[in-house]
């Protein structure tokens, strides 16, 4: 497996500066929170990099600080008592019967009563506030769950991609999320969580039902997230990638992921490559799973990844490996060394199509060209 | 076997030896069959640890292959269900079956070859579910099984459904049973408000039992049906909803939360007087907050589902009724604190159970009340966060009560004290493992680290996996701890010190009787005047509540003693609930594989088994009126 070791801040660091901005208000209880957030990975509940994680933060760091007060006063009580009434050595004496205080307990009803009572309605309104659709300027975007990688369709712009989710910064977007479900694909569609900590809270894809969820980057970055609903097999290898991109950067990616595929010229081994895409005899097509969309036709969801402008993306596989011609390779030759699926039980992946060293060889030049 | 015939061999197949084998297979007596609950309990926690030491293993570095994916998803899945249906569960019935008779002063529950029938369920639903294990494959879909994952077949999840169902009949015979003997059995004089508290959480997990797992078992048989034979109830592209799943199996799984955490709690409320040497503090508000926790238990289920597909409605009602549980839960560890308080506390390997059992449960109970946040629950949730939240509930809180059970009613069980210095040892390594195991993993949830995934993945960085180090570390601590409790368990039953009739000093009546208990429990039922009876029989109290010393019997009246002259009716063995309860194995795999043979050799065998159950006489001379043979159908 050549899995990627990224950096402690992996291309992200710059992203975190807003949320320790606003975290530094509530130090020192976030103190810990921060220092942790700096010198761990990516995909970090701790260090939101956007509106939508950072509510909740905030709100979470109040309540942790009540919990730490309960916890403290509660062990504090259970430690001191201890001690103060343990039985001395000889001591042989009775203690006196005290069967309970009214006053006392309906205290200790009413105080930690009130403390709930002062904590739910932040968090109701917060509950609501996260869920509305947002105001204003909102980019859409179709997220659907498969075992075990997620698709992405903009339906504004017609583009399908796959693993990346590419959005422009300092804009809301909206995820309108489902399933996949049995008339698409062998997977009959299972519960799949979509979540990117350090944007957003996670929020599950149900097979037959539209869930929604708001998520927003303040600063460009490459942002890690993880199908959070067990799936299956493979599910610690169903991965999500958000990449935050200035406005204009995104416009120029739209435009690309516009265009249609390029075809590669005659007799090259590229073409050689396309050929074999469409049609490997015998064997199961690349092309019944996949779709490259060269500007004729339908551009429609497919049962595998779109691979229209697959090299224009830095992760596969779940976005579990780096996109490379040498992992795409391997990938090819045998998918399930890379990622444990299930095509030979029950349809679900991709199969081992037996590719010789040529046939490896001309895929992988073609599937280079999809920029 | 046709049941006429069966009938007619009945009186020959009852054993008569008190001893043996078959002595025990045919028990009907209560304090039997908790024992057999109890080691049975011990040999699923064994597996249990075994497969969460495999987890952990796999967990200890990033990107280690100890387990494949596939066997690790099993390993998850049968932990979960393990330490849930085969171990916390049995384990509070292995006391109730010990203690409630005693506690209540009866001879034994109402149903004793009910009660028979509900261990025989619990071992073959625990040995069903194993046998997965070489018919292709344990499930392998979470102890949730979440449909449609779960009616996969690749799920395995068939055995999952059909198992879980038949440990559910367990259970609500148990409930039933216990129900009926609480409210009819108890020691003239023992009212309500006289129980011991650990009866009340008895009586309180036993309607939560009755009413939740009816629950799971529609939920069950409409997953199997749709795993078996493509029934469709959960599936999408048929009009079914996944989300009616999630719905019907919280609804059974929250309750279930607190069926395993209120006989602890009922233990704690026992021990924690005695070893004060104080009452309960605030007895009444101790009965009615379980029963609270046990109401506002059914209404919280929905918690479970903060980031499936409900509105934000429904979220926000469930999270401000999860916050308010916390209120009766608040109550009960106020009043442990201050039964303590003002005592003269003996430190024993039981009371330093109990007091782990506070102040861990607090812990789990505060991060409880930090996923009811809703908007943050959706970075918690599936993640490691939780898993650390529900352990220190489930192990820091029942477990740690249960364990507190035993080193307690050890000596009423044996007649022989555990021995307390590797108690100690056993209670603070348990103590540091449990905190080292299960702490770190607050913050790899936090860091990102979700639940149920085969592998850790490196991009999670180096603290995670620093945390996950330190909790493959802890469950070393543990397995260690644990061995020493085996040790001491196994030294103590055949060489402790010879405990005498009340060791502790107790307050309630199971210590007023000969111990080990005769089989009849009493020779005299008790007439019951006082909450902690036992307690005002020894000491009377001075003006100012200090209790003196009542000279040896002369409290004891005599003549108020009830039933004295009475003719002990103690019920016969039976291998009758044995044989009966065989037939669900082939009853269950054949629902497992559609097969309609062995379907139907299970159900006429069960049904079988009730027609020799339902006529089987009473043994010869047991009874005054031994004609009337048809008094065996009650």
């Amino acid at each position: 497996m050549t899995r990627k070791h990224l950096t402690a801040d992996g291309g992200t660091g710059g992203a975190s500066g807003r949320g320790r901005r606003r975290a530094r208000r509530f130090v020192p209880l976030a103190g810990l929170a921060v220092l942790l957030a700096a010198c761990s990975g990516e995909q970090n509940a701790l260090a939101p990099a956007g509106p939508f994680a950072q509510g909740p933060q905030d709100l979470i760091v109040w309540v942790f600080g009540i919990a730490v007060v309960v916890f403290v006063l509660v062990q504090g009580l259970i430690l001191y008592t201890s001690w103060r009434y343990r039985r001395r050595e000889g001591d042989d004496s009775m203690p006196e019967q005290v069967h309970g205080n009214t006053k006392l307990e309906i205290v200790w009803t009413l105080i930690p009563a009130m403390i709930l009572a002062a904590i739910a309605v932040p968090t109701v309104q917060l509950i609501f506030e996260q869920m509305d659709e947002p105001e204003g300027d909102v980019l859409t975007v179709e997220v659907i769950g498969h075992r075990w990688w997620f698709e992405y369709y903009y339906p504004d712009y017609d583009i399908y991609t796959a693993n990346e989710m590419a959005i422009p910064t300092d804009m809301p977007v909206r995820l309108e999320m489902t399933a996949t479900d049995l008339a698409r694909s062998p997977d009959l569609g299972v519960i799949h969580s979509f979540w990117i900590p350090r944007l957003a809270g996670k929020q599950d894809l149900v097979p037959g039902h539209t869930t929604y969820l708001n998520l927003q980057a303040d600063e460009p970055g490459r942002y890690l997230g993880q199908c959070a609903e067990y799936c299956g097999l493979s599910h610690v290898n169903m991965r999500a990638r958000v990449v935050a991109m200035e406005m204009a950067d995104f416009e120029t990616w739209v435009a690309e992921q516009q265009a249609p595929a390029a075809v590669p010229a005659a007799g090259t081994l590229e073409a050689r490559g396309r050929e074999l895409f469409g049609d490997l005899g015998a064997r199961q097509a690349c092309a019944s799973c996949h779709q490259v969309w060269e500007g004729e036709g339908l551009r429609g969801p497919a049962q595998g990844p779109d691979l229209t402008h697959l090299w224009s993306r830095e992760e596969f596989a779940g976005a579990i490996h780096d996109l490379t011609p040498e992992n795409l390779r391997a990938w090819l030759a045998d998918p399930n060394s890379m990622k444990p699926m299930q095509y030979e039980v029950n349809g679900i992946g991709m199969p081992n199509l037996n590719l010789t060293d040529d046939e490896l060889d001309a895929l992988t030049a073609y599937l280079e060209t999809l920029d | 076997m046709a049941s006429t015939t069966a009938a007619a061999e009945t009186p020959r197949l009852r054993p008569s030896k008190p001893t043996g084998f078959l002595s025990w297979v045919a028990t009907t007596d209560h304090k039997r069959i908790g024992i057999l609950y109890f080691w049975t309990v011990l040999a699923f926690f064994f597996i249990g640890g075994v497969e969460s030491s495999l987890i952990r293993a796999q967990l200890a570095q990033a990107e280690l292959s100890v387990l494949t994916p596939e066997i690790y998803n099993q390993m998850f899945t049968m932990h979960g269900i393990t330490m849930v249906f085969l171990v916390v569960m049995p384990f509070a019935a292995a006391f109730f079956n010990y203690l409630l008779p005693l506690m209540i002063g009866a001879r034994d529950v109402a149903f004793p070859r009910l009660n028979a029938f509900s261990y025989w369920f619990y071992l073959f639903g625990g040995i069903f579910l194993y046998s997965s294990f070489f018919l292709g494959g344990a499930p392998n879909g979470s102890w949730v099984g979440y449909a449609p994952l779960s009616t996969n077949a690749v799920s395995n999840m068939a055995f999952y459904a059909v198992g879980i169902q038949i440990l559910g009949v367990s259970s609500l015979a148990s409930a039933i049973n216990f129900i009926v003997t609480i409210i009819n059995m108890r020691a003239p004089g023992m009212t309500f408000m006289r129980m011991p508290m650990f009866v009340w959480m008895t009586l309180t997990t036993s309607f939560l039992l009755l009413f939740a797992v009816p629950i799971i078992a529609v939920a069950l048989f409409m997953l199997q049906f749709d795993a078996v034979f493509n029934a469709q109830f959960f599936q999408p592209a048929s009009g079914g909803d996944p989300i009616l799943y999630q719905h019907l199996f919280w609804l059974f799984g929250h309750p279930e939360v607190y069926i395993m955490i209120l006989p602890a709690m009922g233990i704690v409320s026992e021990v924690m007087p005695t070893f004060s040497r104080k009452p309960l503090f605030g007895y009444a508000a101790m009965a009615f907050a379980g029963a609270a926790i046990g109401f506002i238990g059914f209404g919280v289920w929905a918690h479970h589902m903060f980031t499936s597909a409900i509105g934000p409605v429904p979220r926000s009602a469930f999270a401000v009724a999860t916050m308010f549980i916390a209120v009766p839960t608040g109550i009960k560890i106020f009043n442990w604190v201050f039964t303590m308080w003002g005592g003269r506390i003996r430190f024993t390997t039981a009371m330093l159970f109990s007091v782990g059992f506070v102040s861990m449960f607090t812990i789990g109970g505060l991060s409880g009340v930090m996923h009811a946040i809703v908007p943050h629950n959706a970075q918690q949730h599936d993640t490691y966060f939780v898993v650390a939240h529900f352990h220190y509930v489930l192990f820091g809180g029942a477990l740690f009560g249960l364990i507190s059970g035993v080193y307690y009613w050890f000596p009423k069980v044996t007649g022989r004290l555990m021995n307390e210095k590797l108690g100690k040892v056993h209670f603070w390594t348990w103590l540091f493992g449990f905190n080292l195991t299960f702490g770190p993993m607050h913050m790899s949830g936090l860091l990102g680290q979700p639940r149920r995934t085969a592998v850790l993945p490196g991009e999670l960085g180096a603290t995670v996996e620093l945390y996950n180090l330190l909790s493959s570390l802890g469950v070393v601590v543990l397995a260690i701890s644990a061995s020493i409790f085996l040790y001491n368990l196994i030294r103590s039953i055949r060489s402790g010190e010879a405990s005498g009739d009340d060791p502790w000093d107790a307050r309630t009546i199971e210590w007023m009787t000969a111990t080990p208990p005769k089989h009849h429990n009493f020779d005299v039922i008790p007439v019951v005047t006082s909450r902690d009876e036992f307690w005002h029989r020894k000491y009377a109290e001075s003006e100012e509540g200090i209790p003196v010393a009542v000279p040896v019997g002369a409290s004891v009246d005599e003549e108020s003693d009830a039933g004295h002259d009475e003719h002990i009716h103690m019920p016969d063995p039976s291998l009758w609930p044995a044989i009966h309860t065989l037939g669900v194995l082939p009853l269950g795999y054949g629902l497992v594989y559609a097969n309609w043979l062995l379907v139907g050799i299970g159900a006429v065998w069960m049904v079988a088994g009730m027609f020799g159950w339902i006529i089987e006489p009473l043994a010869e001379g047991d009874d005054d009126e031994p004609a009337v043979a048809g008094a065996a159908a009650h």
